[in-house]
């Protein structure tokens, strides 16, 4: 729609093949895979055979080298078709960028070219039943057993961790964080589906309990007793900007929605579209897509030129594309009046998925106290 | 330039761009005056990272590294001393 369209599209040319996958392939399943709170292998195969797993990977490593400014136009196109795939897209982004981050050249070696692919999938396991806005407070602990680790918890809320194959582990070392790649049928790991969420059920959540699992010690990924600052700060990062694109779809559905449903719509012989109160409703949505794909494309650039400012970036991009993805979805329902509650119609999906945008990668809150951090720390330069 | 006192400047000035008004000395531990978190800590790699156009290898990645100015100065020399060709 070139409403939200700004500038040259990093998806014009070949990588058009993108939005027509979410057109064709997505979009008129979403509700499907919605109620059926699982998405399908071969959409997943799909996925892989357009090499979008994680296509920033260089190619050596089986990707395509495409920038961070794209990824990101990648994840906002496979968001606007369904968030539930669109989460499996981040969490699998966040494990294949720290691999290639912060893994050895053995680890790098071993799983990016299948990472890339696919054949692997990662899922991003940090938060417990007792610990999720304070991830440095794991009840999930790693002791050194000589030639590697012992590990025994509970990770909760795992995207993908129904399906995943290897999991990107993060347990407390003595008093700090530690981070793991481990396969997901290692010996001791139980994987337990979580049903009936709120938003994104086609995600596949699990609950995945790890009873004195045993790792070797290659297992670690980055510096041992400094993930926080490292790792897991690092892949939230990706985790975070994958939302916040992911989010701009979001509004961009809810702006095809309802620019579909009120021109067709009549009350008492008037378009809806031709009341003011709605037309204002539809300019807050393409003006708020717009804003975010800018914020996200500013995140993405900084991530291209390994500029620190993109953490910063990314969260503000994340909190204005989310709390405005909530507003767009809670509008598109309102403006669906009650066809906006019935599984006829994509608009209460999207509400329901819009909401989850605001609780992970640091929820709203968290952002509104570390965006405020970053204003009092710039007054006192 | 490989003496590491050479790369102190910058760092010291992103540091004190970042927490103004510290007194702040090359050999003073940043994570035990309390300042620091986990977001400013993955910002401190990516800005030694791009300003000395260096990959901090895996073994060089540790909290023992970044913790002074003076520590990160002569990670940095280490790095570019080492031979090994900048890679960002
Ligand atoms: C659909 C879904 C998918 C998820 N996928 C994953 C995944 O793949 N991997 C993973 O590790 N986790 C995942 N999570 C978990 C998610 O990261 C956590 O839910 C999130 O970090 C919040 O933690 P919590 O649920 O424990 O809430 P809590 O930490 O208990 O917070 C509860 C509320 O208090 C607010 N709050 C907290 N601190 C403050 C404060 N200082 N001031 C004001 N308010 C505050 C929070 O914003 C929140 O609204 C997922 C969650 C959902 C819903």
């Amino acid at each position: 729609m070139t409403t939200t369209m700004i500038g040259p599209d990093p998806l014009a040319g070949p990588a058009e093949e993108v939005r027509h996958f979410v057109d064709d392939e997505i979009v008129p399943h979403a509700d499907e895979w919605d109620r059926a709170e699982r998405i399908p292998r071969e959409l997943l195969g799909r996925i892989s055979e357009l090499g979008l797993w994680a296509p920033f990977l260089p190619p050596e490593h089986g990707g395509s080298a495409m920038p961070w400014t794209h990824v990101g136009r990648v994840h906002e196109e496979v968001g606007r078709g369904c968030s539930s795939v669109r989460s499996l897209l981040t969490v699998h982004t966040m494990v294949a960028g720290t691999v290639q981050r912060w893994g050895t050249d053995e680890q790098r070696a071993r799983l990016l070219p299948a990472l890339a692919t696919g054949e692997l999938l990662g899922a991003f396991c940090l938060s417990e039943p007792d610990s999720g806005s304070a991830a440095d407070a794991s009840g999930t602990v790693a002791v050194a057993d000589g030639d590697g680790w012992t590990v025994t918890g509970t990770k909760k809320w795992i995207t993908g961790g129904q399906i995943a194959d290897l999991l990107l582990l993060f347990a407390r070392t003595g008093d700090a964080m530690s981070a793991f790649l481990v396969p997901a049928d290692t010996p001791g790991i139980t994987v337990t589906p979580l049903t009936g969420m709120m938003g994104t059920p086609g995600s596949m959540l699990a609950q995945i309990d790890l009873d004195s699992v045993h790792l070797d010690a290659e297992a670690l990924v980055g510096p041992e007793n400094w993930a926080a600052g490292t790792v897991m700060t690092g892949a939230l990062d990706l985790g975070r900007f994958s939302v916040a694109c992911g989010s701009v779809g979001v509004i961009r559905a809810c702006l095809d929605a309802c620019v579909d449903y009120t021109t067709r719509r009549q009350v008492k012989g008037t378009g809806l579209a031709e009341l003011p109160l709605i037309r204002r409703k539809i300019s807050d949505m393409v003006v708020s897509s717009r804003a975010g794909r800018l914020l996200c494309a500013e995140a993405g650039s900084l991530k291209d030129a390994g500029d620190p400012a993109t953490i910063m970036a990314s969260w503000v991009a994340k909190y204005y594309a989310s709390t405005a993805a909530t507003r767009a979805s809670a509008e598109a329902v309102q403006i669906h009046g009650a066809n906006g509650f019935s599984p006829e119609y994509p608009v209460a999906r999207l509400y329901r998925d819009a909401r989850v945008a605001e609780v992970i990668e640091g929820s709203t809150e968290l952002q509104q106290l570390t965006i405020a951090d970053e204003a009092y720390r710039e007054a006192r330069r | 330039m490989t003496d590491p006192t050479d790369y102190r400047a910058p760092i010291r000035e992103f540091i004190l761009n970042r927490f103004p008004g510290f007194e702040l000395r090359d050999e003073d531990d940043i994570f035990a005056l309390g300042f620091v978190n986990s977001l400013f800590a993955m910002e401190l790699v990516m800005f030694v990272e791009k300003t000395f156009q260096i990959k901090v290898p895996n073994n060089e990645i540790r909290l023992d590294s970044f913790r002074t100015v003076e520590r990160m100065g002569d990670l940095v020399a280490r790095v570019t001393s080492g031979g090994r060709a900048p890679v960002l």
